[in-house]
């Protein structure tokens, strides 16, 4: 078996434990602040990697679930006063229910027309949070903080445990969604992508398959932004504007389709210019514009596409693969 | 038995298909003829469910399959390999059978385990045995040869564990030498595995050697039906189609 599950939960294991050590070793707070909002990213760029490389179905819209995520959440905490779990697990709830009902409408189409009815109803959400002033507050966003009660001993208004419980979501969420790629599903969810038509005859129910895509996308979506409304204790219109579908859409790009890991390279890329090019300029659009351009034209594909094809067209390989006839 | 009975299909007001009656018998291995634009592969396209007839009967043993969906014809034990291999590009040989045959037995959403399904390797080893495509499993599908892409397209209609195969052009664009070699597997599965294969072919040297019948179609009509004796006497057939012995072979 190539890849088991057991195989991914002792790798999980090992990355979770060296994550938690490291800050003990090294204590940097910006470390910690970057990796916290790092796993909120990569949990939602990864998600929205579900739909566009193993299901060919290219989201514009996909922020709509971590605005989505970070509001319920949000909403939740500051008005129920609820407990933590409690609270996550009904925004997975609402999440997937709003996924549902957006993608019994959005996968049925192809290509583009799915592209825009997802940024449609994306910004439908975005007008919802700007003009119900009463609950969301408008473009003030959920002020006054997000009251974050500890539960089970663990205290997530304190920085280190909050960085230790994203570390845990990122690498169970990963987990996850590497088993769902690699399920039977995963592979009825490329074979859409590569000919949906002849999945079609071969007994492929293809609407349902990518509705469940769609709903599992938009559950590990909203989770990102419940990490980053946990991470700034509220929670903001952006999050839930086009913008933020452009940034997962940018990371996946940056990163690469074709590997799981990709978007969460592409993660690191990403935030890493962000911080850096921001100190350096304040053309932060342009200069992300023109590395997203190098990347395109320069590339032509993400960076571990790129590196994935260099390796396998490398002579080390390539003899490796004749020995193995 | 596979009959059609009077099936007539137009596009925009033009018979593609006009008043058609033919029958394939169960176990029989057919060879369609005929010019370019004569109808065939819309005959394969109606049998199968991609078009709806407008008129007539698609009947397999009893059951009518006129307005019945493509995945209910499946079902039925029709199955089709196309002219274009229709195959999934990213996929090996045996990620792409073994993808098929678990699609085929409804596991296609399985959640809870990997891919893929050992309860469905031996059908796709078995099928992938048939047409000799094993020494290939581990091959990207986009990176066959043109002929075994064709292969593989056969080898995905024969998961379905179809009583009907249909074959459209299965030699369309191949070299000579890949010609028979690909013929060669159909004629050795069919007489294996004992199914009605009917086929499109332009190929006559093939189609004489291997069918033991022929049904000759022309302007979207039955023009000629028989053994491949019979066809080759025929003057209807030879004067609208394969030309006499010193004329133009099209």
């Amino acid at each position: 078996m190539r890849h088991s599950f057991r195989r991914d939960m002792i790798i999980g294991a090992i990355a979770v434990t060296a994550l938690v050590l490291l800050p003990l070793v090294w204590p940097n707070k910006a470390f910690i602040d970057f990796t916290i909002r790092g796993a909120s990213f990569a949990l939602f760029a990864t998600s929205l990697n579900l739909l566009v490389g193993y299901g060919g179905m290219v989201s514009f819209g996909h922020g709509m679930f971590f605005g989505l995520g970070a509001y319920s959440f949000g909403l939740l905490m500051q008005r129920t006063g609820m407990s933590i779990p409690a609270a996550f697990a009904l925004t997975i709830v609402v999440t997937a229910a709003v996924a549902l009902a957006v993608g019994a409408i959005c996968v049925r189409l192809k290509e583009i027309y799915f592209a825009f009815l997802t940024l449609a109803f994306q910004m439908f959400l975005y007008s919802l949070v700007i003009l119900w002033v009463p609950l969301t507050g408008g473009d003030q966003g959920l002020r006054g903080g997000i009251p974050r009660p500890s539960f089970l001993g663990i205290d997530l208004a304190d920085q280190r445990q909050l960085y230790i419980a994203s570390c845990v979501l990122l690498v169970g969420g990963l987990i996850l969604m590497h088993h769902i790629v690699e399920s039977p599903f995963g592979y009825t969810l490329r074979m859409i992508r590569d000919n949906a038509t002849r999945a079609a005859f071969l007994g492929v129910e293809v609407f349902r398959i990518k509705l469940v895509a769609f709903v599992l996308a938009g559950i590990f979506g909203g989770i990102g932004g419940v990490i980053m409304s946990l991470f700034v204790s509220g929670a903001y219109p952006e999050f839930a504007n086009w913008t933020m579908s452009g940034e997962a859409v940018f990371i996946v790009m940056l990163g690469g389709i074709s590997t799981f890991f990709g978007p969460v390279v592409g993660t690191v890329i990403l935030l890493l210019l962000n911080d850096v090019v921001t100190r350096f300029t304040e053309y932060y659009g342009l200069t992300l514009g023109a590395i997203i351009l190098l990347f395109a034209l320069g590339l032509r594909r993400g960076l571990t596409d790129f590196l994935l094809d260099y390796w396998r067209r490398s002579p080390w390989v390539l003899a490796a693969a004749k020995r193995g006839r | 038995m596979l009959t059609i009975e009077r099936l007539s299909k137009s596009f925009d007001g033009i018979a593609a298909i006009s008043d058609v009656t033919l029958e394939f018998p169960t176990g029989s291995l057919t060879a369609v003829i005929g010019p370019n634009g004569a109808g065939k592969t819309t005959l394969f396209n109606l049998i199968s469910g991609a078009f709806k007839a407008d008129a007539g009967r698609v009947m397999l043993d009893g059951i009518d399959l006129v307005g019945l969906a493509r995945a209910e014809i499946v079902r039925c034990g029709i199955a089709r390999a196309f002219q274009v291999a229709s195959i999934f590009p990213s996929f090996t040989v045996e990620e792409t059978l073994n993808a098929a045959v678990q699609a085929h037995r409804g596991r296609a959403a399985v959640l809870d385990r990997r891919f893929p399904l050992a309860e469905c390797c031996e059908r796709a080893h078995e099928v992938m045995d048939m047409l000799g495509l094993a020494k290939e499993a581990d091959t990207l599908s986009a990176r066959l040869s043109h002929g075994d892409q064709k292969l593989l397209d056969v080898a995905l209609a024969l998961v379905l564990q179809p009583r009907v195969l249909l074959l459209d052009e299965p030699t369309a664009g191949m070299g000579p030498d890949e010609r028979w070699q690909m013929i060669e597997r159909v004629y050795r599965l069919w007489e294996r595995e004992k199914m009605t294969v009917v086929f499109i072919e332009h190929d006559m040297d093939i189609v004489f050697k291997i069918a033991n019948s022929i049904r000759v179609l022309c302007y979207g009509r039955v023009l000629a039906e028989g053994t491949p004796d019979q066809i080759r006497g025929n003057a209807d057939v030879i004067a609208a189609y394969l030309g006499t012995e010193d004329g133009a072979n099209p």
